[in-house]
Formats: C-alpha cells, sequence, structure tokens
C-alpha cells in the first residue's frame, strides 16, 4: 500500500539551526507521533521504536532509520522500515530539502513515500492517506515549535 | 405427490436446529485439554524468508509448540496437491510448484502461512507469534492477471519460469478461423471477470486430534467433501493411512466451493494434533478467510462471435487468462478449464468453437472453485457476446437468442457436451412473459421522463451439472472418480437411515433427501433421518459441490432404495406366503398381485429381522442396502433470467428493479427449497455484477480484507424476484433432476451488465458496475452521440 505526499513549512529559525535540529535524535523523537525511542547507532543510523494506530490496527514498530544524500546544511533523505509483528509491516521515507526563506526563517519541502503491509494494509488502506497527512501535520507542527525554541523538545 | 413425497414444499427440517441455535458447527465443538493453533501469516506478497528464528517465542507463556516449513520437511508432510492434471497443448503436463502447508524458503502470496503457534490460548499464540523473528528478502511482486506471463515478470514457482501453469485450448482452430474468415459480420468483446472472495457465512476452522492409544487421527472440519480431504490427507500428505483417520464435517454454514478444498490450516491441525499430544483448534477470523479461502473467477477474456447474413451464429472463439493465484488449490486447474470451455456454445447452435486458456501464477491468493465454478464465466462470455451481437446486427436480443437456440436434442456440441435434453425456447417464453418484456419500450420512456435510463438484458444461461461418468472425468485429467454412495438401513420398526457420500452445507439435504425415501417406501417423512458429514459412519462419498447432489447422489440413493425394496419383496413373498415374482410394492404396502393380501413396509422390516419366516439359507436377514451411482451424463439445468434496470447518469447509481427467472431444472423436487437456492444464487451473482470485487495494490497487498472494504449484496441491493420454472425431465438418472444450486449465480451477472449497457447505450461497463464505472460509461456514452 503505497502513499506519497509532498509539501512545504516555513520555520522561524536559520537554516543552520533547523539543520543541527534535523539530525537531533531527541528533537526527532520528541516530534515523530509515537515514537518511543530513537537512538542513534552511527552517524547516519537509528535505533527506533514507534507505536501508531491506523485504523483498527494499533501495533508496535521496531526498525531503523537511515539518513542519505546528507548535504549540510540543505537536506537529507530519511528513511526507515519497522516491523509490527501481525500487525504487518511499514517503511517510508522523506526527502528534506532545506533553502532560505525571506525573512531570515527557512523553507523546509518534503517529498514523503510510505509503504505498508500485512494487516494494516488489509483493513486500514483507506485510512493510511488521512493516518499519514496527520502525522506529517504532527511532526512538523511538533518540529516548527521545537526550532522556534517553543517546543518541549530541547 | 403426498404432502412430504416428491413435489412438495415441505419445510426444512434443519432449520428448527439452525434457528433456534441447536446447530453443531466445527467451532461448536470443544475437545478435553484441546490447545489453540494461530497462523502466522506472510505480510509481503513475494519474499524469499532469509531466517526465522522461533526459539525466543518458544519461550512465551503458554506456548506448546512453533512449528514451521522445516517442522513439515522433517516429519514429511506430504504437499497440498491439485487433483486434476491439466495437458498444455503441446502435450506437456501442468506445471505445479511445490505448495508445502507451512512456508519452505519462500512466501508467494500475503497471508501465506510461515509457522503456526500453538498454546493454551489463541491470545497465547498470537502474542508468541509477536516473538518470531523473521528477515525476508523481498522480491518484486506479480499481481495482474493480465501481466503475469510478461518477459521479465517476478518468477513465482521455479518450475514455470513464465508464471504459466499451462497453455490448455479446446476445439478445433483450423475449422473455428475459417468460419471467422467466411463470416458477414464479427463481434469482438474484452472481458474481465472480476475476483471474488466466497464469504461463506460460518469461516474455516479445524480440531486436529490425535488418540495415541489406538494411533488413530481425527479432524473435524468445514469441508464440503470429508472423504475427499480424508483421501487427500492420507493418500497424498501422509497424515495416516484411511482406516486410521476420521473426518467430521459436522453442521457447516455455507460453502460456495471454499469449503471444497484440503487447505494448510486444517492439515496442520491434525499433522500438529499429535506432535504436541494435544487437540488442536484453529478457527478463521474473517480477514483470514479473505487472506486464505481460495478466491473464485479472475479471468481475462478476448472473445469473437461469427454470423452469417441471416444472423445465424457461426463461430467462436476465446482467448482467456485465467489467474489461479500462488500456489494450484485443490481444483484450480479444472475450473478455467474443463469447467468453462466446455460451456461455451451457451444455449446456441455453434457449429465451430475454438477457446485457448493459460492458467498463470501470480501473487496472489490461490483461485479455485466458487458457486458455478467455470460456468459462470462461460456464460458470461457467451451472453455478451451474443448481446453485443444482436446489438449491432440491429436486432432484437430475445429474437436473435431464440433464432440461434438449440431446437433438437440430444445434441452434440464442437466441445464435448452431449446436451440431452431442454427447451430453451419456452424459458425464454415464459421469463419474457412474466418480465413484461413487450412492454420495455414504454417503460424506458417513462424512466427518460424522470431523467433516468433504463435497461432490460436477459441472460440465457447453461449449466453443467452433476459432473460425470467417471470414467471421462478421468480421461480428461480428474485425480477422482465423480460417482455417489448412499446406504439405505432399514430399522426393524420401519424407521429408516440413509448414509450419504453428499454434504449438506445449507442445501436442505435432510428435508429433500427424506422426501424421497418417504415417497418411495411410503414411510412418514419424520421416520427418514439423513446421515452425512462423517468418514466413520458413511463408508465413502464425493461430496457436494457442482450442484451435484440431486442428480447423482440422490440417484445413488434411488438406486439402493431399489435394492431394499427388492429384498422387501423377498421378505413379503415368504410372509404372504406367495412367489416373490407376485409380490408388489406401492405407497408403502407389500401385496399380492390379484389379492387383497398385503404387508405394510414397516410389518415387513420387522419380518427382516426377526427372520421367523424364512430360513437363513433361503434369505440373509435384515433389510440394509447400498449403491454406488455413477452418472452416464452430465445434467444440462439451463434458463433465462432477466434484469431490468433503472441507471441515474447523473450518479452512475444503478437499482435493479425487476428480476425474472425462469429454470429448467427437470424434476423438482422441493420448490421452495429450489426457489431458495436460486434466491440465494441470484443474491450471489448481483453480488459480483455491481458489489464484490477483491483488490490487490500493486505490491500485491490485499486492501479488501474486511466488510469496510469489500461490498457484500444486501436485501436493500435487491428486489424481489419473480421465480418461475419450466421441465423438461433429466434421461440421464432416474429422478429427472439437474441440479440448482449455481443456477442464479451463473445467469445474473451477464443479466445485469447486458441490463446496464442497455440504459446507458456503451458496451462497456467493468463487474463490479459500481456507481463510478457506471457514470463513466454514461459519460463516455454521451460524448460517443455528441461526437456522431
Amino acid at each position: 500500500m503505497a502513499m506519497s505526499m509532498t509539501g512545504e513549512v516555513d520555520l522561524p529559525a536559520p537554516r543552520g539551526v533547523v539543520w543541527e535540529k534535523l539530525n537531533d535524535p531527541d528533537v526527532l523523537k520528541a516530534c515523530i507521533p509515537g515514537c518511543q525511542e530513537l537512538v542513534k547507532e552511527g552517524d547516519t543510523a537509528f535505533r527506533a521504536t514507534a507505536k501508531l494506530a491506523i485504523g483498527p490496527v494499533k501495533a508496535t514498530f521496531k526498525g531503523k532509520v537511515t539518513l542519505s544524500d546528507v548535504d549540510p546544511p540543505n537536506g537529507y533523505t530519511i528513511t526507515g522500515e519497522g516491523e509490527g509483528g501481525i500487525a504487518g509491516f511499514a517503511k517510508g521515507g522523506a526527502k528534506v530539502r532545506l533553502s532560505d526563506a525571506e525573512g531570515g526563517g527557512t523553507k523546509l519541502a518534503y517529498d514523503v513515500q510510505a509503504n505498508v503491509g500485512g494487516k494494516i494494509a488489509q483493513l486500514g488502506s483507506r485510512l493510511i492517506d488521512g493516518v499519514a497527512k496527520k502525522m506529517s501535520d504532527n511532526f512538523f507542527s511538533s518540529f516548527a515549535k521545537s526550532v522556534s525554541g517553543n517546543g518541549s523538545a530541547t | 405427490m403426498t404432502s412430504t413425497g416428491i413435489g412438495a414444499a415441505v419445510r426444512r427440517k434443519e432449520d428448527h436446529r439452525f434457528i433456534t441455535g441447536k446447530g453443531r458447527y466445527t467451532d461448536d465443538i470443544n475437545r478435553p485439554g484441546q490447545a489453540h493453533a494461530y497462523f502466522l501469516r506472510s505480510p509481503h506478497a513475494h519474499a524469499k524468508i532469509k531466517s526465522l528464528d522461533v526459539q525466543g517465542a518458544k519461550t512465551k507463556p503458554g506456548v506448546l509448540a512453533i512449528l514451521t516449513g522445516d517442522d513439515i520437511a522433517t516429519d514429511k508432510v506430504g504437499g497440498l496437491i491439485c487433483g486434476w492434471m491439466i495437458h498444455s497443448k503441446d502435450g506437456s503436463p501442468m506445471k505445479a510448484g511445490p505448495h508445502p502447508a507451512l512456508a519452505q524458503g519462500k512466501v508467494r502470496y500475503v497471508g501465506d502461512h510461515v509457522a503456526v503457534v500453538i498454546a493454551e490460548t489463541v491470545g497465547e499464540a498470537k502474542d508468541a507469534a509477536e516473538a518470531i523473528k523473521i528477515e525476508y528478502e523481498v522480491l518484486p511482486a506479480e499481481v495482474e492477471t493480465a501481466s503475469a506471463q510478461r518477459q521479465g515478470a517476478a518468477v513465482i514457482h521455479d518450475v514455470a519460469p513464465d508464471n504459466t501453469v499451462y497453455r490448455w485450448h479446446l476445439g478445433d482452430k483450423a475449422k473455428t478461423d475459417a468460419a471467422f474468415a467466411a463470416a458477414k459480420h464479427v463481434t469482438k468483446i474484452d472481458l474481465t471477470n472480476n475476483r471474488l472472495a466466497p464469504n461463506p457465512m460460518e469461516p474455516r476452522a479445524a480440531i486436529g486430534e490425535y488418540d495415541s492409544g489406538d494411533g488413530v487421527f481425527t479432524l473435524y472440519t468445514t469441508s464440503q467433501n470429508p472423504h475427499v480431504a480424508r483421501l487427500v490427507l492420507s493418500a497424498f500428505i501422509g497424515i495416516a493411512p484411511e482406516h486410521k483417520l476420521r473426518v467430521v464435517a459436522p453442521d457447516v454454514g455455507g460453502g460456495f466451493g471454499s469449503k471444497i478444498f484440503i487447505y494448510a490450516e486444517e492439515t496442520v491441525c491434525v499433522w500438529a494434533a499429535k506432535k504436541v499430544g494435544r487437540p488442536v483448534k484453529w478457527t478463521s477470523d474473517r480477514t483470514e478467510a479473505f487472506l486464505s479461502d481460495a478466491h473464485g473467477r479472475d479471468h481475462v477474456t478476448h472473445a469473437e462471435l461469427a454470423t452469417d447474413e441471416n444472423g445465424k451464429i457461426t463461430a467462436l472463439r476465446a482467448r482467456t487468462i485465467a489467474n489461479l493465484g500462488g500456489y494450484l488449490s485443490t481444483f484450480s486447474s479444472s475450473v478455467p478449464t474443463y469447467l468453462y470451455a466446455p460451456l461455451l456454445s451457451g444455449q446456441y447452435d455453434i457449429a465451430n468453437i475454438y477457446c485457448e486458456v493459460d492458467g498463470v501464477y501470480t501473487n496472489t491468493t490461490p483461485v479455485d472453485a466458487y458457486r458455478g465454478a467455470g460456468r459462470p464465466e462461460a456464460t458470461f462470455v457467451v451472453e455478451r457476446l451474443v448481446e453485443a451481437a444482436a446489438r449491432e446486427l440491429g436486432q432484437d436480443p430475445a429474437k436473435f437468442r431464440r433464432k440461434n437456440y438449440i431446437k433438437s436434442f440430444p445434441h452434440q456440441t464442437p466441445v464435448i457436451m452431449t446436451y440431452d435434453a431442454g427447451d430453451y425456447a419456452a424459458s425464454l417464453a415464459k421469463a419474457m412473459e412474466i418480465a413484461d418484456y413487450a412492454n420495455i419500450g414504454k417503460r424506458k420512456r417513462e424512466s427518460a421522463k424522470n431523467g433516468k435510463l433504463r435497461g432490460i438484458g436477459i441472460s440465457s444461461y447453461i449449466e453443467a451439472c452433476g459432473i460425470a461418468p467417471s470414467q471421462a472425468v478421468g480421461s480428461l485429467g480428474a485425480g477422482v472418480g465423480l460417482w455417489e454412495s448412499a446406504e439405505v438401513r432399514v430399522n426393524p420398526v420401519g424407521t429408516v437411515e440413509v448414509l450419504t457420500g453428499s454434504h449438506s452445507h445449507g442445501q436442505g439435504h435432510e428435508t429433500t433427501f427424506a422426501q424421497l425415501v418417504s415417497e418411495r417406501l411410503g414411510v412418514p417423512f419424520e421416520n427418514v433421518a439423513i446421515i452425512h458429514g462423517d468418514t466413520d459412519k458413511v463408508q465413502f462419498g464425493m461430496g457436494t459441490y457442482g450442484s451435484r447432489s440431486g442428480a447423482v447422489g440422490m440417484s445413488a440413493i434411488y438406486k439402493a432404495l431399489d435394492k431394499v425394496i427388492e429384498k422387501g419383496k423377498k421378505v413379503a413373498a415368504y410372509v404372504l406366503e406367495a412367489s416373490a415374482g407376485d409380490i408388489e410394492f406401492k405407497d408403502g404396502k407389500f401385496t399380492v398381485k390379484g389379492t387383497d393380501k398385503a404387508a405394510d413396509f414397516g410389518a415387513i422390516a420387522l419380518q427382516a429381522y426377526i427372520a421367523h419366516k424364512f430360513s437363513g439359507q433361503e434369505l440373509e436377514p435384515g433389510l440394509k442396502e447400498g449403491a454406488f451411482y455413477d452418472p452416464t451424463n452430465f445434467t444440462f439445468p439451463a434458463g433465462v433470467h432477466i434484469c431490468e434496470v433503472e441507471v441515474d447518469p447523473g450518479t452512475g447509481s444503478t437499482r435493479i428493479e425487476r428480476w425474472t427467472a425462469v429454470d429448467d431444472f427437470g424434476v423438482v423436487i422441493n420448490p421452495m427449497i429450489v426457489e431458495g437456492q436460486v434466491h440465494g444464487g441470484i443474491a450471489q451473482g448481483v453480488g459480483q455484477a455491481l458489489l464484490e470485487g477483491v483488490r490487490y495494490n500493486a505490491d500485491g497487498q490485499l486492501v479488501t480484507a474486511s466488510y469496510m472494504d469489500y461490498a457484500m449484496p444486501r436485501a436493500d441491493d435487491l428486489p424481489s424476484f419473480h421465480v418461475g420454472m419450466t421441465v423438461t425431465p433429466c434421461p440421464s438418472n432416474p429422478l429427472g433432476v439437474k441440479g440448482c444450486g449455481e443456477a442464479g449465480a451463473i445467469a445474473a451477472p451477464a443479466a445485469v451488465i447486458n441490463a446496464i449497457t442497455d440504459a446507458v447505450g456503451h458496451e462497456h461497463v467493468a463487474m463490479p458496475a459500481t456507481a463510478e464505472t457506471v457514470w463513466k460509461a454514461c459519460q463516455r456514452a454521451s460524448q460517443k452521440l455528441a461526437a456522431e
């Protein structure tokens, strides 16, 4: 079950700060909805646990998150895949590009691809787009708070 | 006709227990000490299993065992089989890949069985399954029927590198092509017969049990054919020899074909019972049923019909790709071949027919027989073609059909079948009358006034039931014979027990079979018990599918009853002191010809058992006879269904306004039960035409795995049906019956689509004809009109 989504968000912080936060596991952990654990296992690799609910299926996904095409402070590709046990699997990624926005802020453009399989696809396929949109909105609103210094993440 | 004999609308005996909650289904059975199985299924459509680690999971609470494909291999449990050998046109045998009950190294569809956890409770089994560690190497998945054979497609089974199970054909290609070359007009059509999930009300379930005292296995299971299940589990899968394996199929809540097959879950339960030393129970949940019950249909077809200058059909040719899924299910190979192409003559006199069928593997749930099995697919091809041809030729579709009907019998088609009896024009005339076909123009104008589009569609279907004789089906590749057995046990008090190899899972055999016995022996209907579904009770049987239980199962009972009556006459001769040749039996009484000496059936039964009137040297005591009945031909139920729809062109929503069914099932045993079967069949056929469709996404994820996404027909999707009958008795069996279980599902899809295409004025309306599909067709039709 594949879905894709693109969007942009203006963040009230300079690009250097945004980049730094994008690479801070604690910030990411706080912003990724349902994330219970995000442990750095190398320069570009994390171990992650996230609890997600898609329609009637709730599961704890365990997997890894990797960063690639790392181009400081312009962007990276973040990909993750997790196994939700008998609920199935989820994998996905986002290409994130940063550019200077007018007024000293940063424009963050994202291009998200996500895939689910197993029970989540069987029961929640019609809900995937909505869930992904909501998760992405939650992520960026938390992230915006975090980079503007108002968030609880830092 | 008596009030409970043949032809009487006797209320169903079994319904009392069903509607008072006293039915005893497999899941109602609980065995002492039973444990529960949970199947860990593949979330991927196609993947290699790189590693599978169950050690951690085994330590979880309540776990008794976790078994995988390795255990299957170690124990030499045989693979699941496909019991009908199809040969390709080049003579090569079909390419059947291995089908282990638990995956070995590779998974081939979402839902494929990777491991089974057996634990004290289902909850504990599920929790432990979470702890199984599996690494998959995900492979590209092939999902689409039409493209599975393409160059570069992912290879699903090594044995079939082009994903092709067989390239089969039937008919005379050269003659058919020549007829097309000479045709005045050729009608061409491309059709998809949508994939369906069977959805019996009761999901599958199994309890396996092993008695270490006598070394006997017992499997309680939701089967339409317990003896076939025992045969396969014994002779091919190797669970135990037949005398050490009992299969019980108690009350079964619907099958529609899906409970014919021998699946992984049932196999694993009975095998695992010995391994864990406890009965092992599994009950499918609804999503598991969507994933693992064999699906139906899934054909992509290009078909053509040739007509001459007089509008006479001269030839038909079809090329079909049939999706068989990730593995070959028990009878899957036969459904799109011998159950399909031999029906492509429909009710029509067509001199030349040629059909090619490629069976293909895809990374989807296996596909096998589903109500009608091949025959709905054939009817859809023939009736869509005939309808389109009539419209192209500017002829009334009813007249065009009548002109081309077969009118004399027996009729040999160019595709195997010898139709034995029928009167197709009579069914058409009666259906047209009931449907008020003559005034459809007026009703169309009325609808148009309201901004609606009204259409009418005919489906002149034929089916072949009671697949037989065994010798013939054997020569076509069947691995089994298709006869039926019966045993009639008369008790000393004259009550009767009939043991039948047929299996009732909604058909009402306890009623109809008792009607036959009551009629023939003259005993009260209440004094007859029908016993089925237990291999320890019934010696052997082939089960119930393909509308065979009337034509084959009841004929076996008929034959056994003949023997009972013959034996009864011999007993009566001693009792009445006459010669056996002078004894007559009628209305439950043995009489001496030309005298008033008589004894009723019960009295003679008692005499047979007490054996005081004859010596054991002269006659064996007792009154019990058995029979095996092997038909001499298929039976050919046929009929005409007419569907009338109203479409709202603004939304594409379609309402069925009127439904007429006139069926010729030969002699009818119980008209109420037959009508019920017709209703159910139509509802399922309408479901296929308007609502149902199994959908996979491009990765092979099943996205219609619950009733949120898979639309079943509901009462308010259907009108009240007008059901009529015509009768031409079947000449090949003693009762003259033909079979009625599948007719509605066979006839309905073409009737609906013919009606919708008539309404919207556009031939391309795919099934399921959802509002979106119909709305688009309305748009294309109006664009086409504008362009003209």
